[in-house]
């Protein structure tokens, strides 16, 4: 008998510790809402912590008590996927990042739609970023910034090889003022990425190209992409004023210690790279210009909207409406765009904030970089950004370029550019 | 008297329940509903059974580079992890060895160390640069710098077999030890009577009484390299160019959360259990692990 005894005590022990692994929050009727937010990068911790304590000062009746977890990339993204589907575990708020975002519009969407909150301000937004996290007209994911594509110069190497920046008007200006730059300093004009797509995906969203079509169906063997690819494979082998990236990406230690010695004469990345550059390349200084891309065909776009990550409310959450005022007050209100540049040093989506004096006040970013005005350069490019197609085959297509297109065709140069691309538009196809 | 009996005949099972429950828990549960989910499509709300068509999915070049890799990574860690311990084991085992103690504890630190922190470590080592570590040091000996993490193949499996063979050679000289400790010393006394040299002793006596343990050490060595998982996800970050550091594990992770496709996911998985337990039974067979009597 003891022993049935025992184990019933040690059942019943197990039963009732499970509603605390189970995270059972009990919902709070007084006091300011407690909200957990997940993120995979301090710096939006950041924003979201000093935006809830604007919050809590202007909204003295409705306080929130906000808790910013910052979790690596690929776990955040796994939890949260399991957390959704499972119908427990999610957080309040999260970040998710583009190029996963699709798998969380799978199905029946577990997130909360913020058309409400979005439909306000759209028109002062810039609305292609507001629909890369959308799905059947609903608005999910609010936007950290444009990602407007730029190319930095290293205007110590562009002096010293007698180029004149703001002359190079086409990709072909381009090439050719490289090939100035390596006769004269010796040093590659630029670094293509092998092993990531931020070379590549901005000059194919310039000309039109994506890797999907509107509908979700492949593009990755357009016309514009073979192009590009085959413009790249140029610079790296026929005009040679490129080189690979060393460490595959710019995100790579290789390049940041390369590039901060100043190696390489350019790069283009989106505007979210202006951090690298303060953070990891402290030697250049004032000697980083921003200016436009080039265009890929004369009158043709000289920017793309690039990367992002999506700030969502899940349907978990036990305070909806409070947890998307918050969030509309974080990332669309004027205030929070300007604190997403001010803080992160990012260019907000929304654009009407881009002329406001804050924008050019003194803060690290202006202080690094020799452009006067980087907000009317902005200003400038903002009608020449694609959409661009973020779709459920997305994650599939983003890693075929970064895993295959680009390694066979410019790293090791096992395929032609156009068929590396035809091969992985056939792997795409197999899969749909 | 009779209930003392009946208690007595209830002991055994008292004292297995932990271990039969955990195993229902923790690893039959899983084991069907994984099953259930690979016929299923996966998405929240709406999951449904899509019949065989996760299993007709895998019908995929990228899969079978990674069954590829995991298997070739799994024989040459074995034909590596088998000898070179076993060598080591029998050096640290013998008196003549000085300071014996000291390198057990060496070659046992690298299983201490976290596998994240090795892999960056051995990501860094060898990086592009003409800087790195290794670079700095091939260029010794006139050999151009390498592009080890993004070149080719052969690089990827180079590395992935110094990080295993750095990782788990203490492990494996643990499991060695132990078996040499069980080795009667009269045979090597009387092996030195007849006059046998150290190593004709090694392939006579050792080898043959540590089949045991060997064959233990390929069994976990199969299962761990067809599992392996980490070193490959942290020294690519989950994205080695061509796939060439992909494994079976890599491309479940891949599938399931990186893609979302969960039901998929499971297919891989239950497709890995097959071929871990066909490489397992393949290897116990060779070494007459199912010879009725046989001692092993």
């Amino acid at each position: 008998m003891k022993i049935t005894k025992t184990l019933l005590l040690v059942c019943m022990a197990l039963l009732l510790s499970l509603p605390v692994f189970a995270g059972g929050e009990g919902e709070s009727t007084s006091g300011p809402a407690e909200m957990t937010l997940w993120t995979f990068q301090a710096l939006h911790a950041t924003l979201f912590e000093d935006a809830a304590a604007l919050w809590n000062e202007a909204n003295p009746d409705r306080q929130i008590d906000l808790t910013c977890e910052t979790l690596p990339y690929e776990d955040l993204h796994s939890k949260l996927l399991i957390a959704l589907q499972s119908g427990v575990g999610a957080p309040d708020i999260v970040d998710i990042e583009i190029s996963k975002f699709p798998n969380y519009l799978k199905g029946k969407v577990q997130l909360e739609p913020m058309n409400d909150k979005v439909e306000e301000v759209i028109d002062d937004m810039v609305a292609s970023r507001l629909e890369i996290y959308s799905k059947d007209g609903n608005y999910y994911g609010l936007p950290f910034h444009v990602g407007a594509a730029v190319i930095y110069y290293n205007t110590e190497i562009m002096d010293a090889a007698g180029v004149d920046i703001d002359a190079i008007d086409t990709w072909a200006d381009y090439v050719e003022a490289g090939k100035q730059v390596v006769a004269r300093t010796g040093k590659p004009m630029a670094t293509l990425e092998v092993t990531d797509q931020w070379s590549f995906w901005p000059m194919i969203s310039q000309g039109g190209g994506d890797y999907l079509g509107p509908d979700g169906s492949t593009a990755l063997d357009s016309k514009v992409n073979n192009e590009v690819l085959q413009l790249q494979y140029d610079m790296l082998y026929t005009d040679k004023i490129a080189v690979k990236t060393p460490g595959g990406n710019h995100h790579a230690e290789e390049y940041y210690g390369a590039m901060n010695n100043g190696d390489f004469g350019s790069i283009w990345m989106p505007m979210w790279y202006m951090g690298r550059f303060t953070d990891y390349m402290p030697d250049l200084k004032g000697k980083i210009a921003i200016r436009p891309m080039p265009r890929l065909t004369p009158g043709g776009n000289r920017s793309a909207g690039m990367g992002g990550t999506g700030t969502v409310v899940t349907n978990q959450t036990k305070h909806v409406e409070l947890a998307k005022d918050f969030l509309a007050f974080a990332k669309l209100s004027e205030k929070g765009n300007e604190m997403i540049w001010t803080t992160l040093g990012f260019d907000p989506p929304r654009w009407s904030v881009w002329d406001n004096p804050v924008m050019n006040q003194p803060n690290k970013y202006t202080d690094y970089f020799a452009n006067d005005d980087i907000f009317g350069l902005l200003l400038e490019v903002k009608d020449e950004i694609n959409p661009v197609n973020i779709t459920e085959s997305f994650p599939l297509a983003s890693e075929l370029v970064k895993t295959q297109i680009l390694y066979q065709a410019l790293s090791e140069r096992t395929k032609t550019p156009a068929k590396a691309l035809a091969d992985a538009a056939a792997t795409m196809r197999a899969n749909q | 008297m009779k209930s003392l009996t009946k208690k007595q005949n209830l002991a055994p099972y008292f004292f297995v329940a932990p271990f039969i429950i955990s195993l229902f828990i923790i690893y039959l549960y899983p084991l069907i509903s994984t099953v259930i989910m690979s016929f299923q499509e996966i998405v929240p709300g709406e999951t449904e059974f899509i019949g065989t068509k996760n299993y007709r999915r895998l019908a995929d070049p990228t899969f079978f580079k990674a069954i590829q890799n995991s298997v070739i990574y799994t024989v040459l860690t074995i034909s590596l992890l088998i000898p070179v311990p076993m060598i080591f084991a029998a050096m640290l085992d013998s008196k003549s060895s000085i300071g014996s103690r000291f390198f057990r504890s060496v070659f046992f630190v690298p299983s201490l160390v976290s596998v994240v922190v090795a892999g960056t470590i051995v990501r860094l080592i060898f990086a592009q640069a003409d800087t790195a570590l290794i670079n700095t040091l091939i260029a010794q000996f006139n050999i151009e710098p390498q592009n080890w993490l993004h070149g080719t193949r052969i690089h990827a499996m180079f590395l992935l077999l110094i990080l295993a063979l750095w990782r788990w050679t203490g492990i494996n000289i643990i499991y060695f030890l132990s078996g040499l400790q069980t080795i009667p010393k009269e045979l090597y006394e009387a092996a030195d009577i007849d006059g046998a040299s150290t190593i004709q002793k090694f392939v006579v006596i050792t080898m043959p009484l540590l089949k045991p343990i060997i064959v233990f050490v390929t069994t976990i060595s199969i299962l761990g390299g067809l599992s392996m998982f980490e070193e490959s996800y942290i020294l690519w970050e989950g994205i080695s160019p061509d796939n060439n550091g992909l494994t079976i594990v890599g491309y479940i992770y891949r599938k399931g959360f990186q893609h979302g496709e969960l039901g998929l996911g499971s297919a891989v998985g239950l497709v890995l259990l097959i071929i871990v337990v066909f490489f397992n039974v393949i290897q116990l067979f060779f070494r007459g692990f199912f010879k009725k009597g046989a001692e092993v």
